[in-house]
Order: structure tokens, then C-alpha cells, then sequence
């Protein structure tokens, strides 16, 4: 990295400055007060606070409500990160194929691919819709009648596959361009060290694809466990009842519609920490990854 | 080993423009080292490519041995390969690199073994093999790029300019280390290369390619000494071969007006006359025309004196003992005269029947 020697000692913090601003009002003020709020039981209807310790942190972890929507976390989670990677791998490498040399049509499918994510997503809930989606329609010519919002699985079906779909397309541009940046005379040299393409894809491509697979891998596990809330949100239609959710869900819905601000503060220092834990891994991880050059 | 056939071989990127290659015949003996040489986009290594399977042939055949290849997967027409960039996995150390294609095979875990550690030390690797090539120097990578295809034990060896990322040094030394390799395995190679002095110093017959077509092929010494094409002449040898318009008028060869050598034997007209730096004679005894010299390059050994006869350039090298002036007078050996054709740029092989006093 190339150093530039500042004339004074202020100016550097001046340029630093929007930025520290906007991490301090924006994260670690809200985090420092979750925090503070996680051991404090809130009065919901005003009028102070009492210190009650780590009671939130107990209450949380010994309701079984919170160990269900731990569970689905867990299996949402792995299943979104899991599909979401194996679909767009599969797509990458069938389009990788076709787009090798061919340069302008690459850049026009990442453009598309580029600007898909929100339409996605909203595709993805119309296709559930119950009147008109689509696959609502199949399910009913098999004669099931799915009831997104009402039934449990299909709600829960609906939550995957539409989080899965919108996420879909980001892996793919990441696997795509991983793919492509793989040197055109290595593969030539495995095309003739090793006759089979499955077999060449599984020793060569695909461990050459690892740092980009990685760094997907974590970006998918936090894409499922936080930014999914809005489908989630629109999947559910504003009725929770006994609908599946994750923990990000929950924090809000026992915060601002339960009103319990300290079990909802705990719960998401509960999160920070695994992200922490994440975080820490991921550091641990690109310390000792293979550096292609 | 096998002797390798190229038959009528053309290549077409797209049906409109040039071909890469166009129509190329070449047959290579079991164990001879054939050298592909020619400028940047002569169609070297699509030629080079196309044996390898790595390209279509867009018409004629390829044989190795005596099997027609055209439609033979690359990893099965025997052949290893050594790329420009070296083309090693990352993410395999050296041992695997160079094991990767023989456990592709279904060879047994012992012969891999002994194979890789045979090429190992053959090419000084042993204390190496259990690095990732990104911790290995340039010419080490070279060397394993080297090792992967030796432990093939396959019936050619393919080379894309494998020295042009190597500084000066390396290249040389390398050079003479796969010439001593081929030697010692004795396995048919084809090498592509631009750079002319490394394809003199490699080949047992040179293959000279432009624009797709075949100029010339030979050994390396009858390349040098009986060029073609004023292409060959002016592309192969350093400095290249001094390339003048002269006229002949059935007597006497001219450069303008003056008489450079005997024109006897050669019908009357423009001719191009070559001659190479070495093939100067410096202050003959008669016969000899005025130089002005332009620049001296010092190569210790020697010097070369770049200047003009009437106006158009030439080259020749003299012994660093000779004194300097501003205009030397000089002779052409004429043994030692190339003519070509002034329009085609093709040899002419004139009748001497008397040589110049
Ligand atoms: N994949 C390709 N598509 C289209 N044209 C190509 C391709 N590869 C090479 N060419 C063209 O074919 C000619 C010969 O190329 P190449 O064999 O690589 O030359 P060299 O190796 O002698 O430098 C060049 O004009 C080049 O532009
Ligand atoms: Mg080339």
C-alpha cells in the first residue's frame, strides 16, 4: 500500500472525519445503548428503567419460543447458504462456457444480473402470491392448497426459496467473475492432463474458485441471518402468529411491536456476538488462505 | 516418441479475414526438435495449438505416429505441453503439479513417485517439491513446468515461448538446459519462439513462418546461409543481413552508380542484393566503393559500423583493431551475395560462372 505523508497532523482526521461520524452515530452508539438496555428491564409505558442484570439474558435463553426460532435460524440459515451458492455455481460455470472471449456479452448478462436482487425478491413474493402467483397455481394442480402466512411449512418453504432466489444472482456475478479470472493457459494445461471435465472441474476449478467461495460463503451465512428480513417480513404479512421467523425478526418484533426492550436489546448483543464470532473466522481464515498469483 | 505430420494444415478464426494458418506441410522425424520461429502473430502458436488439440483444425491432418489426431482429445493424443506463463495449479504443490496428470491416468502411486522424483533431480527440484508455485522464483516454475511434462514420458513435447518471461540470463542458461534434456530424452519437440537467435541455437531444422505461410524450413546453418525470402534473410542472423536495391545490367551489379560486384549470369534489372555484416571485405585490393559511416556499435569482440553506399543503409562488422574514419572502403565477398527477386522477395540463385576479381 502506497503511504502519503500529510503536511499536518489534523488533516488526515479531517478527511477521516464524515466517516468516523457516520460509524459512531450510525452503529457504535445504537450498539453501546442495546447493550446498556440488555440489562436494564424497561417500563413500556415510560417512566424509567430498572437494573436487572443478566434476567433478560436467562429470560431469553430459557424460553422455548426463542430455542424454536434459534433452531429455524439455524436450518434457514444453511439451507439459503447452501441453494443460494449451489445454484449460482451451477449457473456460473454453464455460462462461464459460453462467455469465454466473448467479452461484450459478459459485461451485458452482469449488468442484468447487477441490477436483479430488489426485483428479485419481489418476484419472488408475487410467484407465493395467493391469488396470482404461479407456483401457487402448480401446488393447486397437484391439488395442494398452499397457504402462505396460515400454514407453517409453507410459509417456511416460501421464506427459503425467495430468500435463496434473491441472493442467487449476487453469488453468481462473484462466482462468474471468479471463474473468468482463472488463467486461460492453466486450464489448457488441465484439459490435457486430465480427460474428464467433472474431474477437471472438482481438482482444478473448483479449489481455484476457493478465496471467491469463502468470501461468499460468509457473505450468504450473514445475507441469511440479517438481510433476509424483509422477506421475511413480507412473506409473513404482518400476521407472526405462530409463522416461522429468524432472530433478526424476532429482535424487532419483541422490541417495537412487544414492547420488551431490554429481551429485545439482549437478543441482538446476542447476535453482535455472533458476528463477532463470524468475523473472527473470517479473519482467521484469509490469514491462512492460499494467495494465488 | 513418434514422428509428428502436419498435412495441409489451415486454420480460420472467422471465414472472412486471413487465415492464422494457411496450408502448412511439415513432417518431423521421431526424436528431432523442430522450432516454430517467425514475428508476433505469424500463427505459431495456433499451428503449435492445433497439434495439441487445444485449437480446431479447420482443414488438413495431423498425425502423431500414425494416428490421425484431428478429433483426438488433447489429454489423449500424448503430447505435454509447456506454456508461456508456466500454467501450474496454485493450489498444488510441486509434487502434485507435476503428479497431477499421471494420477489422472490411473498410474500406480509407486511409478508416479519414482517418475517425479526422477524429474526432480533431473532438474534440481528435489528440495522444492513440496512448495506452492507462488513461493518459487520464475525459472523454478519454469524448471516445473518443465517436470510436469517430463514425467509424462509423452510421445511430443510442446513449448509456447516457454523462456520469454525469464530476464537475459536465465533464458540463456535455460536454452542450453532443455537443448541437453532433449538430447538426453530423445523425445520429438516442437518449440515456437520469436526470438531467432534462441531458435538457432535449439533446432535441428527451423521452421520459419509469416503471415500464416511457411517461408522456409531447415536446419538452422542452411537457413542462415541460403535465406529464402528477404523475410529470412532480414528475420533470421543478428545483425540482420544488410538488404540493398541494386540493378544489374547483365555485367555488373549496381548500387546506383556504383559497381558493387559481377553482375555475369543474372538478367538485366532491379535485384535485391543481401549481405550479411560478416561477409564484407574491409579495404580490398581493387574493386572496392566508398562507405560513409553513420555510427559504431562496440561490442568488445568486435564492432558493428552502420553507414550507407549511395544513401541506403547497410551493416557490417568489423574487428575492434581496425581504425575508424568517416568513410571506409569496402568489397563484397561474392561468394558470400544473396540476391532476391526485387519484386517477389524470393532468392535468386544466379549461374556464377566467374568469380569476381
Ligand atoms: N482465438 C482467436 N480468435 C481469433 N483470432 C485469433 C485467435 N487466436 C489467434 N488469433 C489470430 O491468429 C493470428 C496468429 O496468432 P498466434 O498463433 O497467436 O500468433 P503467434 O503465436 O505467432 O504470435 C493472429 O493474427 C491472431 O490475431
Ligand atoms: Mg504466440
Amino acid at each position: 500500500m502506497k503511504r502519503v505523508i500529510f503536511g499536518s497532523s489534523w488533516l488526515p482526521y479531517a478527511f477521516l472525519a464524515p466517516q468516523i461520524l457516520i460509524v459512531i452515530i450510525f452503529f457504535y452508539l445504537p450498539a453501546a445503548e442495546a447493550v446498556r438496555a440488555s440489562f436494564y428491564l424497561e417500563n413500556p409505558f415510560g417512566g424509567g428503567s430498572t437494573f436487572v442484570g443478566i434476567d433478560n439474558y436467562k429470560d431469553v435463553l430459557t424460553d422455548d419460543n426463542y430455542v424454536r426460532v434459534a433452531k429455524f435460524t439455524f436450518w434457514f440459515s444453511l439451507l439459503v447458504t447452501f441453494f443460494s451458492l449451489a445454484i449460482a455455481l451451477l449457473l456460473a460455470v454453464k455460462a462461464d462456457t459460453v462467455l469465454r472471449g466473448a467479452k461484450s456479452y459478459r459485461i451485458l448478462l452482469m449488468w442484468v444480473y447487477a441490477i436483479a436482487p430488489p426485483v428479485a425478491g419481489l418476484i419472488g413474493v408475487l410467484m407465493f402470491d395467493q391469488h396470482v402467483g404461479p407456483i401457487t397455481d402448480v401446488a393447486a394442480l397437484f391439488g395442494y392448497k398452499m397457504q402462505i402466512g396460515v400454514n407453517y411449512n409453507d410459509t417456511a418453504a416460501a421464506m427459503i426459496i425467495i430468500s435463496i432466489w434473491k441472493q442467487v444472482p449476487v453469488n453468481f456475478i462473484f462466482f462468474l467473475s471468479g471463474l473468468q479470472s482463472i488463467p486461460k493457459a492453466v486450464r489448457e494445461a488441465a484439459q490435457i492432463d486430465c480427460r474428464s471435465s467433472w474431474r477437471r472441474f472438482w481438482t482444478v476449478t473448483f479449489p481455484m474458485l476457493a478465496p471467491t467461495g469463502f468470501f461468499l460463503l460468509i457473505i450468504n451465512i450473514t445475507y441469511a441471518l440479517f438481510d433476509t428480513f424483509a422477506v421475511i417480513d413480507v412473506v409473513m404479512k404482518n400476521e407472526p402468529g405462530s409463522n416461522p421467523m429468524t432472530l433478526v425478526y424476532k429482535v424487532y418484533l419483541d422490541g417495537f411491536r412487544g414492547s420488551d426492550l431490554g429481551g429485545s436489546s439482549a437478543q441482538s448483543v446476542i447476535l453482535m456476538a455472533l458476528v463477532l464470532l463470524l468475523t473472527i473466522f473470517q479473519f482467521r481464515m484469509i490469514e491462512r488462505r492460499v494467495h494465488y498469483t | 516418441m513418434a514422428s509428428v505430420t502436419i498435412d495441409h494444415v489451415t486454420k480460420e478464426y472467422s471465414t472472412s479475414g486471413r487465415p492464422a494458418v494457411s496450408d502448412v506441410s511439415l513432417a518431423i522425424a521421431e526424436g528431432e526438435f523442430i522450432v516454430l520461429v517467425g514475428p508476433s502473430g505469424c500463427g505459431k502458436s495456433t499451428l503449435l495449438r492445433m497439434v495439441a488439440g487445444l485449437e480446431k483444425i479447420t482443414d488438413g491432418e495431423v498425425r502423431i505416429g500414425d494416428r490421425r489426431v484431428n478429433e483426438v482429445d488433447p489429454a489423449d493424443r500424448d503430447i505435454a505441453m509447456v506454456f508461456q506463463n508456466y500454467a501450474l495449479y496454485p493450489h498444488m504443490t510441486v509434487r502434485k503439479n507435476m503428479g497431477y496428470g499421471l494420477k489422472n491416468r490411473r498410474l500406480p502411486k509407486a511409478e508416479i513417485e519414482k517418475r517425479v522424483a526422477e524429474a526432480a533431480s533431473i532438474l534440481q527440484l528435489d528440495e522444492y517439491l513440496d512448495r506452492r508455485p507462488r513461493e518459487l522464483s520464475g525459472g523454478q516454475r519454469q524448471r516445473v513446468a518443465m517436470g510436469r511434462a517430463i514425467v509424462r514420458e509423452p510421445a511430443c513435447f510442446l513449448f509456447d515461448e516457454p523462456l520469454s518471461n525469464l530476464d537475459a540470463k536465465l533464458r540463456v542458461e535455460m536454452r542450453g538446459e532443455i537443448k541437453q534434456l532433449q538430447r538426453r530424452l530423445g523425445t520429438t519437440s516442437i518449440y515456437v519462439t520469436h526470438d531467432q537467435l534462441e531458435a538457432m541455437t535449439l533446432a535441428d531444422r527451423l521452421v520459419v513462418l509469416n503471415k500464416g505461410e511457411v517461408e522456409q524450413i531447415g536446419a538452422p546453418l542452411d537457413v542462415y546461409r541460403s535465406p529464402a525470402s528477404t523475410f529470412v534473410a532480414s528475420f533470421i542472423g543478428s545483425p540482420a543481413m544488410s538488404l540493398l536495391n541494386a540493378a544489374s545490367d547483365g555485367s555488373a551489379l549496381r548500387i546506383g552508380d556504383v559497381v558493387v560486384a559481377s553482375g555475369a549470369g543474372l538478367a538485366a534489372g532491379p535485384v535485391t542484393l543481401g549481405v550479411r555484416a560478416e561477409d564484407f571485405i574491409l579495404a580490398p585490393t581493387s574493386g572496392g566503393f566508398a562507405m560513409q559511416v553513420s555510427y559504431v556499435e562496440e561490442l568488445g569482440a568486435g564492432r558493428l559500423v552502420h553507414g550507407a553506399v549511395q544513401g541506403q543503409m547497410l551493416t557490417l562488422s568489423i574487428s575492434a583493431d581496425h581504425p575508424m574514419t568517416d568513410e571506409l572502403i569496402i568489397a563484397i565477398d561474392p561468394a558470400r551475395l544473396h540476391l532476391f527477386d526485387a519484386s517477389s522477395g524470393k532468392r535468386i540463385t544466379p549461374r556464377r560462372e566467374t568469380a569476381e576479381a
